[in-house]
Formats: structure tokens, sequence, C-alpha cells
């Protein structure tokens, strides 16, 4: 198991490092789906497959959907590509780069303290769900009034305006 | 990793029958539509090549194989090439963790390679084995997702071929199954309640006495809808509206590259035909099924043709649907329909006074919906004969 564990996580970094280098657009957006088929696979060998049918699901087929569209109505040409050359400048990225490398300093050194083993069982999609609707039902309940406030607030956002279609004053 | 090897080869074998099966299928579901269209609209379809013109897909076949392939010049070379694979993947892989039959006995060689339901002469063991690939815990979870992956294959058609046809077919297809997936999602979740599971093996083994689809008929007809739009088929095939758009997202494609779209979309509907059998229609089960695994897997295939019969019946005897018709129909129609029987599943399953007061209620929201909706159509229908009559507009 943890050969394929390694494989998928090189897949999964080398990925998205490509998300960042890569100038075009679409390409970018492409091995970002990539990166996150690798993690939800990830997930899968250690022993969560409710999560990662979630990430695929939610993520990699639902949200990266949504930003291919936006990509494909704005349609970036060259001058797109120019802009994001000129990101990639080293005096640019330097920076971050060098704080990213002292987090991962961190995490790896907090990481190899540790000596669980990872993926002890699987755990299905009725423990996750006891779970869900048990302790963490508060979270549940917030994450939904969230989502339902995003809900409420696109519809206004999208909504046909018949007041001003009519000629009357918007209210 | 002492059994390592045995399961990787017995997975192998049965991904080799399973992309066989469905290879085949669709070679000769093309020619099953074209002929069952034309008996229904009181035409011949093709008879010529073979008897009953049976070796008509591999003329087909065979003619598409020599055409020319195109790229076009503005393409996204390896998008536009990668694209028709994207397409063909996912439908091959969605019957994953769909049960075949029973468990069955299987009788191999030491020598040769294990094979699937072949007695091969002189067995020196039998290994018990589920027929079918994989039962995953979260098996319809997957079907889900890789449904879900299945978008991309369009939309990057349509994108790459820099063509504004092929573009427009391409939004239109992956908003149509962005816009199904939600009631698609939401139907299936009546089996998996009454199944206690989301494994397809425990959905089938939980319909050993009643089938699915007598507990579920608005889920079952919500399914079969959704699954029609999720495959672009008629008469949800809005991505191919040769009036609007040529061909849809795969205008620019040509020989083999068209081909394979074409094999995915026929392959998906054998899927989702599978897969509805799963679901509703008890899968392989039916009478003598377990003590004969063969026979459960011709009833298996029995089920997925009677559905895929269905499929061309719809497509030979109704006109497409408008666009904005389509997408009204899955998000004011279908998805508080499946929401609704969600619920009413959900309190069937407490109990019987429960039932009663939701689906109470449910009726009482309906009926206010529908007066609302009513009465706000008839103040906008005035307001606008208000406007055309004002001389100001």
């Amino acid at each position: 198991m943890s050969a394929t564990f390694y494989l998928l996580a090189a897949v999964a970094v080398i990925a998205t490092v490509l998300v960042i280098t890569h100038t075009n657009a679409v390409h970018a957006l492409l091995y970002l789906i990539v990166s996150l088929l690798a993690v939800a696979l990830i997930f899968f060998t250690l022993g969560a497959p409710f999560v990662a049918a979630l990430e695929l699901i939610i993520y990699a087929g639902a949200i990266m959907v949504l930003f291919i569209f936006v990509m494909m109505l704005l349609n970036l040409g060259q001058a797109a590509t120019q802009q994001e050359r000129r990101w990639l400048d080293p005096r640019l990225w330097v920076g971050p780069a060098i704080l990213t490398i002292v987090l991962l300093a961190e995490l790896a050194v907090t990481l190899s303290n540790t000596n669980r083993l990872a993926g002890g069982s699987v755990v299905g999609p009725k423990q996750v769900g006891i779970l869900m609707f048990g302790p963490y039902l508060l979270g549940v309940e917030l994450a939904s009034i969230l989502l339902l406030a995003g809900l409420v607030g696109a519809y206004h956002l999208a909504r046909r305006d018949t007041r001003r279609e009519r000629g009357e004053k918007p209210a | 990793m002492d059994n390592f090897w045995p399961i990787v080869i017995e997975a192998a074998i049965k991904s080799v029958f399973i992309i066989f099966v469905l290879a085949t299928g669709f070679a000769y579901m093309t020619f099953a539509e074209r002929r069952v269209a034309a008996l229904l609209q009181t035409r011949l379809g093709p008879n010529r090549v073979g008897p009953f013109g049976l070796l008509q897909p591999l003329a087909d076949a065979i003619k598409l194989i020599f055409k020319e392939e195109l790229i076009p010049g503005g393409a996204d070379k390896v998008i536009f090439l990668l694209a028709p694979v994207i397409t063909v993947i996912p439908a091959l892989v969605i019957l994953a963790v769909v049960p075949w039959g029973p468990t069955a006995p299987i009788h191999c060689c030491q020598v040769t390679i294990p094979g699937l339901n072949i007695t091969l002469g002189g067995a020196y063991f039998t290994i018990q084995s589920g027929l079918g690939l994989a039962d995953v815990n979260v098996g319809l979870l997957y079907i889900l997702s890789v449904a879900s992956i299945a978008v991309y294959g369009v939309v990057l058609a349509g994108w790459s071929s820099d063509n504004k046809y092929a573009m427009l077919g391409g939004i239109r297809s992956s908003a149509q199954m962005v816009s199904y997936e939600l009631a698609l999602g939401l139907s299936v979740v009546g089996p998996i309640m009454l199944a206690q599971s989301m494994s397809m093996v425990d959905i089938v083994n939980a319909q050993s006495r009643v089938w699915f689809v007598v507990y579920q008929p608005v889920g079952a007809l919500i399914f079969y809808l959704a699954t029609l739009a999720e495959v672009n088929r008629a008469p949800f095939d809005m991505p191919e509206a040769e009036q609007e758009l040529t061909a849809g997202y795969h205008t620019e494609y040509s020989g083999m590259k068209f081909s394979l779209f074409f094999m995915a979309e026929y392959i998906k509907m054998i899927g989702v035909s599978a897969i509805f059998a799963t679901l509703f229609l008890g899968g392989w089960r039916g009478p003598m099924a377990e003590q004969v695994p063969l026979l459960g897997m011709a009833y298996f295939f029995a089920k997925i043709a009677a559905s895929l019969f269905f499929m061309i019946w719809l497509r030979s005897t109704h006109p497409r649907l408008r666009y904005d018709r389509l997408m009204a129909l899955g998000w004011k129609v279908l998805l508080p329909l499946a929401l609704a029987n969600v619920v009413v599943t959900a309190a069937a399953l407490i109990d019987t006074t429960l039932f009663a007061i939701v689906v109470g209620a449910l009726v009482l929201i309906g009926v206010v919906a529908l007066a609302a909706y009513a009465w706000r159509r008839r103040a906008s229908a005035g307001g606008r004969a208000a406007v055309a009559q004002s001389p100001a507009t």
C-alpha cells in the first residue's frame, strides 16, 4: 500500500507544481483536477472511501467544472498567457517560496514525531453519517445555514428585476 | 502479499470481460438503434450487410478507420486529442462496482489463467467469486463521482475545437449534465435508505423479495429521466441539436476520434441502463438465479436490454425539448420532486403516522406553491400586457 501512496503523492505534488507554473489557464486547471484525483485516491488507500468519493464529486466534479466553465466563457488568449508569464518572475515568487519552505519543514518535523500509522481501518459511509448527525450535528447545521445564505445570495444576484422590466422604479 | 497476484489477475480478467461486453454492446447497440428506430417509424433500416444487416457495425467501423482525421488550425492540439479519451474512460469504468450475477463457483485450471464462467477441461480447483469487478462500500458514490468526471470530456472537446458551435454545444451539455446531476444524486437516496447501504451488492441483495421500483416509483422515474439527460440522449440531446449547433461539441471531430465520442455515448447508455436495473429492477435477481449464476447474468442482460429498448423508443417517438424548458424541468420539477421523494421515503421507513403527516404537509406545500405560481403568472402577464399597451414603451 505504501508504494501506491508514494506514487499518488508524487503525482499530486508534481501536478500541483504544474498548476502554479503553467501559463495556460485551462491547462493549469486540468493539472489541478489531476491533483485532486490523486488526493482522492490517497484518501481511498488510507481507508476513507467516503471522503475520497466526496472529494471527487464535489471538488473535481462540481467546483472545477464551474472553473473550466468560466475559463471557457472568458476565452483568454495570448494576453493572459503573457500576464501569467510576468507573474512567474523570480522576484515575485522567491519570498513566498522561502516562507512556504519554512512551513513545510515545520510540518515535516511535526509529522515525523508522531508515530501513528496511517490507514488502520476502513471508515465506511455509515460511521461518517453517525458521527455527522451525532456529535458533530452543530457543525453540519452551521454549514447548511452558510450554504443556504449563499443560495439566497446567488438567487438575489441572478434574479430578473421584473419591476425594472415593466418600467417601474426599482424598490 | 501472498494473495496479491491472484487478486490482480482475477480483477484484470473481469475488467477485460466487462470492457469486451461494453465494446461489443456498443457496436450492436448502434445497429439495434437504427433497426428498432426504423421499425418504429415503418422503415427498413440497414439490412444489406450480412444476414439481417448484422455485419453493419463492422462495416461502419472500417469506414470510420479510413476517414481522414482533421485537427482545426486554431485548436488546442493536446486537449483536442485528449478530450475523446477523457470521454470514453469514465464510460468504461463506471460499471466496475455493479454486480453482474451472484457469487459463483469458478472452475480454474492451475496452469492456465483462470477464466470467468469458462469451465476449462480438467478443472483442478474451484474458487468462489462474486460476478462483478469490485464490491466497494461507497459503490453508489463511486458511480456518481465517475458520472461527474464524465463532464470534462464534453467541455474540453467543445473548448479546444476553437469553433463557436462546438463551444456552445460544450457549454450547453455541461450545464445540462451539472444540473441533472443533482436530481440524479437525490433519486438514488431512496434505494440507499431502503437497502441501508451504498454498496451495489447490498442493494441487489436487499431486493431479493421485492424490486425497489415498487417502493420507489417516483425515484425510478426521476433517475431514468436524469440519466437520459446525463448521457445526452433524446429527448434531452440538446448538445447535438443539429439545427442549432451543427453537431455540438464534436463538430470538429472526424474519423476515429469522432467514433470515440460515439462509443462513449452508447457505452454510457448501456452503463446507466445497468445501474438502473441494479438500483430499481433487482439487478441479476430472478427465478432460479441464485442456483444458476449464468441465469442471473442472463436476467441482468435482459433488464439492460429492456431499458435500452425504452431509450430507443423514446428517441424515435419524442421531439427534442427546448433548452430553457429542459433546464426548467431539471431545476423546478425533478429536483424538488426528488427531494420530496427522499423526505417521504425517510418518513415511511420510520412509521406510518409520520408518513401520513409528511405526505399531507408536502401536498399542502405543493398546492400553496402552485397557487402562488398561478397568481404570480397572472400578475406578471397583466403587467406585461400593460407594458405592451402603454405608448411610452
